[in-house]
């Protein structure tokens, strides 16, 4: 069908025509497009509220925020907020922290992820296997106030278990919660212990793929068990290992809240080790209602992290584009 | 037979050797998880123990004098978990099911190519996944324009539209097959009778296993009561257990039962241990019987941080 505004009409402005078509385009297209317009937007207005509104909020970092006046009456200050920050020594402690401590967790997940997965591939009765799977996994199902009542129990001063255990063998007893020096790697147990299950499920996953003729032809060439591990498994994993790490490092700038909140129990005594970026936001904003400060903080976490992800993204893609996020 | 193994001569001595280091497997995992279990049993034991025996001997791995006074204390009046437990059920029905409807329509409108603005879309949503806004405008945002604080949408709506879960959805309804769809457009189906009466139907995998995703999400959840909960009668079940665990007098102040022990000392510490006990339970029994669908669905989903 030939609609009029198709035809080139010498009568009519040129403008009009073009101009009637596309509306009519539009109304069209509109009606193609209603049912997944309407069906997508309880789910786009949810992203739009809680996730692109806070996007704009980030203004509040460049002013002066008074609740009373709201968001867009509080004055402007430029980047005051970020001078403070600089200025104050917590900017250094919560970047180290964020990143030695995440930067631990991922080599220590890392190890433990790829050994306890080789131990249970290796595990032949298989009913052995699935209880030792079901406990190293149960971790990840209990949340991390739950672990705070563990570590209370474990490290507690008066009379928490491991300072029984070491008095019981004629040591001295540790006060664990004001004594900050053990934190780094007590945070890397607990992130092991809730984490690992989960981890070694996916470099299980990966090594059911591997072509079991490889080991096959190992054998008959008389590879011993570690000699297949060491060339045949663990090469056949390092492409998992590798995206995992580099994700990993993508998000290095977030740290995991409920660990550093719940297992140190929020003590101040522990923050020279344990304070990170996310703590301290919410220490700042909540505790000490300093909104400027928090908000700065993060601003600073949202846009190096979106960098690292960017970067980490960027090299995933060049090693395998079907595991890149984009 | 014989003639396939030229080997087979040596297998008794390999086999041999090849129990030894199953043997030593054995031990090693078993210590592991021994390991991995030892938090688990001094809470258990220490809620089994006597109050002033654990201040005495201190956590152990078996109640140094058995007691169930923490449990008869809890159970006085139950009300105070009850009402926890219920906030935290409520929560996590309806967010589960409201998020898979609202999950599972947006990865539809994802994956239906008629869709003119779909690569758009999918930009809107995934972009969330790599910038944000941060604490202090999503707080700023929630408390004092929508006024959320202390209500019960507040520790649901944050969390329904999860974007790694919506492209899981939409990457499972590509691996339908197309014609399901293309005979439903012939037969004149419009997108909702596609999507209620084909996709759903078909996508009953996925959405069980995002569906316990979620479920684990919103019922271990502390964040949100943590921002924007003080009230007491709304403290879901993880936040009640922070609560307990920041000030033991929280367990007392809320319940009448202080009022009937007023004459003794109420056993704080092994209460507050029953009560992680008590909140551990349900989850421990979910976890026994779904262990494997969660393990599919780590697989499936491929490669996801935590």
């Amino acid at each position: 069908m030939i609609r009029l505004t198709d035809v080139p009409n010498a009568h009519r402005p040129v403008g009009r025509t073009v101009q009637a078509g596309r509306l009519q385009r539009l109304a069209q297209s509109l009606r193609h497009n209603m049912p997944f317009l309407v069906m997508a937007s309880p789910g786009a207005l949810l992203l739009l509220v809680f996730s692109y509104l806070p996007m704009v909020g980030i203004i509040i970092a460049f002013k002066d925020f008074r609740a009373s006046l709201g968001i867009f009456d509080s004055p402007w200050v430029g980047f005051k907020n970020f001078e403070f920050l600089l200025r104050s020594p917590v900017l250094a402690r919560i970047t180290t922290n964020t990143l030695v401590l995440n930067g631990l967790f991922i080599l220590a997940g890392l190890i433990a992820s790829v050994g306890l997965a080789l131990l249970l591939n290796e595990v032949r009765l298989k009913i052995a296997a699935r209880a030792y799977q079901t406990v190293v996994f149960f971790p990840y199902f209990i949340s991390w106030v739950i672990v705070g009542y563990f570590s209370f129990a474990l490290l507690n001063s008066d009379n928490g278990l491991v300072n029984r255990a070491l008095q019981s063998v004629g040591l001295e007893p540790v006060a664990w919660f004001s004594s900050p020096q053990y934190w780094p790697l007590i945070l890397t147990l607990a992130h092991i212990w809730k984490s690992v299950g989960y981890g070694s499920i996916i470099y299980l996953a990966a090594m059911l793929g591997i072509n079991p003729e490889y080991y096959e032809a190992a054998m008959l060439d008389g590879a011993n068990k570690l000699q297949q591990i060491r060339y045949i498994t663990l090469p056949h994993l390092v492409p998992v290992m590798i995206i995992l790490t580099l994700l990993a490092i993508g998000r290095i700038f977030y740290a995991d809240f409920g660990l550093f909140y719940y297992v140190t129990r929020d003590n101040s005594l522990l923050y020279p080790t344990t304070d990170v970026i996310d703590t301290y936001v919410y220490r700042a904003l909540r505790v000490n209602a300093d909104i400027g400060m928090a908000a700065a903080a993060g601003l600073y976490q949202s846009v190096v992290g979106f960098v690292l992800i960017l970067v980490s993204n960027w090299m995933v893609k060049r090693i395998d584009p079907d595991r890149a996020l984009f | 037979m014989a003639a396939a193994f030229p080997t087979r001569t040596h297998r008794p001595l390999s086999q041999l050797s090849r129990n030894k280091a199953q043997l030593i497997l054995h031990a090693v995992m078993l210590s592991i998880t021994v390991l991995f279990l030892v938090p688990l049993l001094v809470v258990v034991s220490a809620s089994f123990t006597d109050e002033i025996a654990l201040t005495k001997n201190g956590f152990g791995l078996w109640p140094s004098q058995f007691s169930l006074d923490a449990y008869n204390y809890v159970l006085l009046d139950p009300s105070q978990i009850l009402r926890a437990y219920g906030v935290t059920t409520i929560v996590t029905l309806i967010g589960t099911v409201l998020g898979l409807i609202v999950m599972s329509l947006l990865a539809y409108v994802l994956f239906r190519h008629d869709f003119t603005w779909r690569r758009p879309m999918a930009f809107f949503v995934f972009f969330t996944m790599l910038f944000n806004g941060g604490l202090v405008p999503t707080y700023i945002l929630i408390t004092q324009y929508l006024k959320l604080r202390n209500t019960l949408p507040v520790l649901i709506l944050p969390y329904l539209v999860v974007p790694w879960f919506v492209f899981l959805l939409r990457t499972y309804f590509l691996t339908l097959p197309k014609e399901f769809v293309e005979s439903a457009k012939i037969d004149g189906a419009n997108e909702w009778q596609i999507y209620r009466h084909i996709i759903m139907p078909l996508s009953t995998p996925a959405l069980a296993t995002i569906g316990l995703f979620c479920i684990l999400m919103f019922w271990n959840d502390w964040w949100l009561a943590l921002l924007y909960i003080d009230e007491p009668k709304l403290y879901p079940l993880q936040y009640l257990l922070f609560a307990i665990l920041r000030n033991a007098e929280f367990l007392s102040s809320n319940t009448s039962a202080s009022a009937m022990l007023a004459s003794t000392q109420p056993p704080l510490q092994t209460t507050r241990m029953a009560m992680a006990v008590i909140a551990i339970g349900p989850v421990a029994i979910a976890f026994l019987l779904l262990q494997r669908y969660f393990i599919r669905g780590i697989t499936l989903g491929g490669i996801k941080g935590e």
